[in-house]
């Protein structure tokens, strides 16, 4: 039923918009904490090891709704995609079974790094958070690894519905994983800098007046604009390396991203506007001429293929032309911000950050977190009506049970409790457990425990 | 051992671990919850000690049953998806709840008291609904219609079979979790907390042998099937409760640690590891080739051959990457006395 199936895919859509934001910090913030551990050992500016501190918690609390949604989303594919299941168990299971040492690499060396803190040496504390880091973006990448087979499925022949031919590892190296998977880490731990450098910045404008506090979160921000920099650099040259992907693998999904109905050389990138079918035009678009055949195959002459080259049923949703647009936007921004950022501070040497700097750099974590979700709503509409590209339909994979409709709202339901508590306890536990308090602390004996 | 034999052994095995493990969970969680009250004799404090580090762990073996389930057998995981979409739906749902406000709780001191009633009491119904898979699979509750597998939920729940399944569940969660937590407060030095938790396991333990009991009446008369093959396993089954008796004993027998203070609770939490897993290994051996009775067993479900060989290979790997961490934790939180005995 066509009813069933959108259902069914609003609520994975939102399991997985909810989830990814808490996966998405639990790959970036553990970077940042290894870099505030890194730097405290190097400089032995007490500061640095605050902030890990501080990140740990908040990340012990995130993580207090990722690894359960994580779970969901995990054990949701088989209830509600039964029949896409039964294919990736026969041929890409792989990605998913590595994916659970990696998640018992993060688990056990998470609970070291935040309970066995005080009785571990520093070098050990290192190595815990860098096995953290290691299983996080592991799992990440291996998750995403089954999202790249799904748009270009290798290693399997599928005969009058029948799985033949299966060759795993095959499936595994399909020929998007190293892009896509790459993509998704390194927008990753740029999302984690950025949320950091977004907070850093909200508490530089509130605590103007204490000196202390206000460096504390200066070097925070700096930290975390030189890490969103570099990764914001690497998520755009990564993400063109993904368009290119698109060209040569799925070229309707290129097609539906940049608008493009007529298939041409010298093709023109259309930036902003939306796709409108009737005129086959996307409207109040800026076009520039011939830049699209050169990002796509980087030569002008490149023939880039149009929609009307594909069947009306085969064609993605047209307004995802508008969530590629938003998402490269962003993308761009925060590569300039951190640019004009490093200019300001390092180049031109002036030592407070203007006004209207520091209101962009609270924006920076808000907008990165939605290009994240712009990303993956992109990269997941854009590949339908197919679950596996050319090979499984959507609407047969999907579960014949109904019921779907209640739910999706009860799963709604506590997705809107989980978020509103997680935001509630971590404004009450910042609040009590004040930056100040920890930069006056005694000797830092390096615990992390909340028990105490 | 064919490749199916391998696959069944590994999954079940997952399972029975993820058992003995979420037990402990989440009966330390609902014990921390009774106990909150009684501050004076830590039983909390050593529910939450235990708790703290090891749920994550325990919930990746969750994750890791799912994926042996899809991976090494995806013909039963079409049929297991699509039945259990809404019992799987409301353990998700609870499961969600429950970690997050065990973590929260950990944090929000203020609204700690609420925070443990909710995690302690979703955490207990959730190996309720967990258990209800088995006998699901036993046949007589999955229907068809035109191709399409049905769950009767109502079916399901007026069966005595699946009450004698969630009493199971119920008693032996507060059972092993309690004797654990015995042995786990012996161990820190922690006489008050002992007592309680000693107690609790000599009330608990006879009425989850009596569950087990009572499941094997309710087998007889709805899955016969299940009933005659397991009674080939008898030897095992009296062994079983052999090694339950043991750990009766053990728990009388005087400590070796202190003068005037009753048992020994380490022997006993082997002896009852050892009892449950005889227990489902004659259950498990009992219940093969069928996955879910009579429609997919264990070779009709099976993975392409390829897969199977190249996910054997990634087990022995992982195995060998995650034997020291595993190690490295234990010693950390199970054996290393300045964790055990951390005053609060």
């Amino acid at each position: 039923m066509v009813e069933d199936l959108v259902i069914a895919r609003t609520l994975f859509g939102t399991t997985m918009a909810f989830h990814i934001i808490f996966a998405t910090l639990g790959v970036g913030i553990p970077l940042m904490i290894l870099f505030a551990e890194l730097l405290y050992q190097k400089t032995k500016d007490r500061d640095y090891a605050v902030m890990a501190n501080r990140w740990t918690k908040g990340l012990a609390i995130l993580l207090g709704v990722a690894i359960p949604s994580g779970t969901i989303a995990g054990v949701q594919l088989s209830l509600l995609w039964p029949g896409f299941m039964e294919v990736v168990g026969k041929v890409m299971a792989l990605p998913f079974q590595i994916e659970i040492y990696a998640f018992f690499v993060e688990a056990l060396f998470m609970s070291i790094y935040v309970y066995a803190a005080d009785r571990i040496s520093p070098f050990m504390r290192i190595v815990s958070v860098t096995f953290v880091l290691i299983g996080a973006a592991a799992s990440a990448i291996l998750i995403t690894n089954v999202h790249a087979f799904e748009g270009t499925p290798s290693g399997f022949q599928m005969v009058n519905g029948e799985v033949t031919d299966v060759d795993p590892w095959k499936a595994f190296f399909n020929p998007s994983f190293f892009v896509t998977a790459g993509h998704v880490v390194v927008s990753a731990f740029m999302t984690g800098a950025f949320v950091i450098v977004s907070i850093a910045a909200f508490q530089m404008l509130r605590q103007k007046k204490n000196e202390r506090v206000y460096a504390y979160h200066k070097k925070a921000l700096m930290l975390g604009l030189a890490i969103g920099g570099i990764f914001s650099l690497l998520t755009a040259l990564n993400g063109h390396e993904s368009a290119q992907m698109l060209h040569e693998y799925q070229p309707e999904k290129l097609a539906a991203a940049e608008g493009l109905f007529e298939t041409q050389d010298y093709a023109p990138l259309a930036i902003g506007g939306y796709t409108d079918e009737e005129t086959q035009s996307v409207k109040w678009a800026i076009e520039i001429p011939w830049l699209l055949s050169f990002l796509a195959g980087d030569s002008f002459d490149t023939v880039v293929r149009g929609l009307n080259d594909f069947p009306r049923e085969w064609w993605p949703p047209l307004f995802v032309h508008t969530l590629f647009n938003a998402m490269v936007l962003i993308g761009t921004f925060l590569i300039f911000l951190s640019m004009a950022g490093f200019i300001w501070n390092k180049v031109m040497k002036r030592k407070e950050f203007h006004r209207f700097f520091m209101w962009a750099f609270i924006l920076a974590g808000p907008l990165s977190m939605l290009s994240i979700e712009f990303g993956w709503i992109f990269a997941c509409t854009g590949r339908q009506p197919w679950v596996i590209y050319r090979m499984m339909k959507t609407s047969e994979s999907v579960t014949q049970s109904g019921n779907l409709a209640v739910l999706f709202f009860l799963f709604l339901l506590v997705y809107i409790v989980l978020s509103a508590a997680v935001v509630l306890v971590l404004r009450y536990y910042f609040k009590r457990h004040p930056v100040l308090h920890d930069l006056d602390g005694q000797a830092n004996d390096g615990s992390n425990n909340f028990a105490h | 051992m064919t490749n199916e034999l391998i696959a069944i052994s590994l999954l079940w095995g997952f399972i029975f671990i993820y058992a003995v493990m979420a037990t402990m969970d989440f009966g330390a969680g609902f014990w921390s919850m009774v106990y909150m009250n009684r501050e004076k004799t830590k039983a909390t404090n050593i529910a939450n000690r235990y708790l703290s580090p090891t749920w994550e762990v325990t919930n990746v073996f969750i994750v890791a049953i799912v994926v042996a389930l899809v991976s090494f057998f995806p013909g039963a995981t079409f049929l297991l998806g699509t039945v259990l979409l809404i019992p799987g739906s409301l353990i998700l749902l609870l499961l969600a709840i429950r970690s997050a406000f065990l973590v929260f709780s950990h944090i929000a001191k203020e609204y700690e008291k609420m925070l443990t009633y909710i995690s302690g009491i979703s955490g207990i119904i959730i190996p309720a609904l967990l258990i209800s898979v088995l006998p699901i699979t036993h046949g007589g509750y999955i229907e068809m219609l035109d191709s399409t597998a049905r769950l009767r939920l109502d079916q399901l729940f007026t069966s005595p079979h699946e009450y004698s399944f969630i009493g199971f569940a119920i008693s032996s969660t507060l059972f092993l979790s309690s004797l654990l937590l015995a042995d786990y407060s012996n161990e820190a030095n922690e006489l008050e907390a002992y007592r309680i938790y000693r107690r609790d396991a000599l009330i608990l333990g006879p009425i989850s042998l009596l569950m087990a009991f009572f499941i094997m009446l309710t087998m007889q008369r709805e899955a016969t099937w299940l009933y005659n093959r397991m009674m080939d396993y008898l030897p095992w089954l009296i062994s079983s409760v052999f090694m339950f008796f043991v750990a009766g004993i053990a728990l009388y027998l005087p400590s070796r640690k202190q003068k005037g203070v009753k048992g020994r609770p380490r022997i006993a939490v082997v002896a009852v590891v050892i009892q449950y897993f005889l227990a489902s290994y004659a259950y498990g051996k009992a219940h093969l080739p069928y996955m879910i009775y009579p429609d997919v067993t264990i070779q009709s479900g099976f993975t392409h051959p390829n897969t199977f060989k190249a996910l054997f290979t990634t087990y022995i790997v992982g195995f060998v990457i995650l034997f020291p961490g595993f190690i490295y934790f234990w010693r950390l939180f199970m054996k290393d006395r300045r964790y055990l005995q951390k005053q609060e």
